[in-house]
């Protein structure tokens, strides 16, 4: 299959006010979930207001949250998919460039150090395009995920000791999930990297935090983890936007990566409750959009 | 926990009046602040043409779209989005705020801290918590953008907006150092040992 790069432009347009607009089924689920176990009166509320918002955006047609995030676009390659990778990347940037332009939307990306808006949610290094490969057969997919900024300030790494052992990794989770209180969105999806190098551990936690409510680890410790810490975090009352109740988190995901032998890495990457993504799978046969 | 509206600008007294735990809707008019805006004004010494005494903030950056000014976009902006972000970075702006305009409401999401807390006491100003993430429905809420200063900082520039119904905003912190914040994390500090036991640690 060749890649057709109109079609990537397009859709990386589309994917990015898609996510902004409409939120996963998944995480609509999650909602409904927490709602209908949250004791809280106060908690039970805010709940009802972010469903109230989720129904107002798709009827107005409106963005969901104002903060457009940092675009990230996931992209993996499987067998026999014939691409240019320079000119794959320059695509996916012109699109999510024309997404900020046309549609338009709020720029959120600047220089690091002048602070400076080119206005078009691009810059050095962004939008992050994370290139990986799969066995699927002619298939090319593109998910696209804007990471608002209040839960990506909420972004902690400690390289923990081997003498801490998981005792360490729990700790760790639960006093960042308290310090960050209602600053990141919550009820939230806490991603966790457990392993690796600093920079794997870290790239974990936010590939934990993205994924799909209802899934599970592939490694059996780590979904054993996930468990015990989506139990954990809902028990310290922080509640929904920090004000109290049940419902703190929607869930706690883990990602795990082996690690060496004097190293005890641990990475939380939390994602807010307007838990955007889309995503859309290329084949011979057409592009497939969805979450 | 009284429900009231606001007409802004409004007294301190009327500020002095709320308790956290009460709501509150505000109406007619509201200005949109941020990081920039006001590391600009307070680091950088610039000031801003609009009179801010008496009124509420937002901590909000909008997505909007240029256009001719018209009646309906007087200051050539239309509101696409408007929401609310994180307010504890800007946690050193709430005492100029209040000392030098006169801000008497701050709105934002997720709390502000100690400082902020003495600043509402001392001058009279409280803290609305609005449900942050919610900004299709808080658009709904905002009439137009009657006018915009410091706009070389856009997004992050001082907008004015005309509101209409602009709530249920939950009083967060008040004036008499209540703060809905302290509890929960009181709370959560209280629980914490218990919460690491359930899962086996230190056992």
């Amino acid at each position: 299959m060749k890649l057709d790069l109109d079609a990537v432009e397009e859709t990386a347009k589309h994917l990015y006010i898609q996510a902004l607009k409409i939120l996963p089924p998944d995480i609509k689920a999650g909602f409904q979930k927490l709602d209908a176990s949250e004791t809280n009166p106060l908690a039970k509320s805010v709940l009802a207001t972010m469903i109230k918002n989720i129904d107002v955006a798709e009827d107005t047609t409106n963005l969901l949250c104002q903060d457009t995030g940092i675009p990230i676009y996931n992209i993996v390659i499987g067998r026999n998919v014939e691409v240019d990778g320079q000119s794959l990347k320059d695509a996916i940037r012109k699109g999510c460039e024309r997404a900020t332009t046309e549609h338009p939307l709020r720029s959120s990306v600047v220089h690091p150090i002048t602070r400076v808006n080119e206005q078009t949610s691009c810059g050095i290094r962004v939008p992050v395009i994370n290139v990986d490969f799969s066995n699927a057969e002619e298939t090319f997919e593109m998910e696209m995920i804007p990471k608002g900024s209040g839960s990506e300030n909420g972004s902690f790494l400690k390289m923990c000791i081997p003498a801490e052992g998981v005792d360490g990794i729990k700790t760790f989770v639960v006093d960042k999930v308290m310090e960050v209180g209602g600053r990141v969105c919550p009820p939230t999806i806490v991603g966790v990297g457990v392993g690796g190098t600093s920079d794997l551990c870290t790239k974990l936690a936010k590939k934990a935090g993205a994924r799909a409510l209802g899934s599970v680890c592939d490694d059996p410790e780590g979904a054993k983890l996930e468990v015990a810490l989506s139990d954990a975090v809902n028990q310290l009352g922080i509640g929904p936007q920090g004000l109290g109740g049940d419902s703190t988190a929607f869930a706690v995901h883990v990602e795990t990566a082996a690690t060496h032998i004097t190293m005890n890495p641990v990475a939380v990457n939390i994602m807010c409750h307007s838990a955007r993504r889309a995503r859309a799978t290329f084949t011979p046969t057409g592009v497939e959009i969805g979450f | 926990m009284a429900e009231q509206t606001i007409h802004m600008p409004c007294t301190e007294e009327q500020v002095r009046d709320l308790k956290a735990g009460d709501t509150v809707i505000l109406e007619d008019w509201l200005y949109g602040i941020r990081d920039a805006t006001q590391i600009h004004m307070f680091d950088h010494g610039r000031t801003t043409r609009f009179d801010l005494n008496g009124h509420a903030v937002i901590h909000t950056a909008p997505n909007v779209k240029k256009v001719p000014p018209s009646n309906s976009c007087p200051a050539g902006y239309e509101s696409i989005c408007v929401g609310t972000t994180t307010s504890q970075r800007m946690e050193r702006f709430t005492r100029p705020l209040m000392a030098q305009y006169g801000v008497r409401m701050i709105i934002g999401k997720g709390g502000l801290g100690e400082e902020s807390r003495a600043a509402f006491r001392e001058f009279g100003g409280v803290y609305l918590a609005i449900i942050g993430g919610t900004a299709a429905l808080e658009t709904t809420w905002i009439e137009q953008i009657t006018d915009v200063d410091l706009d070389d900082l856009n997004p992050e520039s001082l907008w004015e907006f005309k509101i209409r119904g602009f709530g249920p905003l939950l009083v967060a912190m008040d004036s008499h150092g209540g703060s809905l914040y302290d509890s929960v994390k009181q709370t959560a500090q209280d629980r914490r040992a218990e919460v690491l036991a359930g899962m086996g640690v230190g056992a």
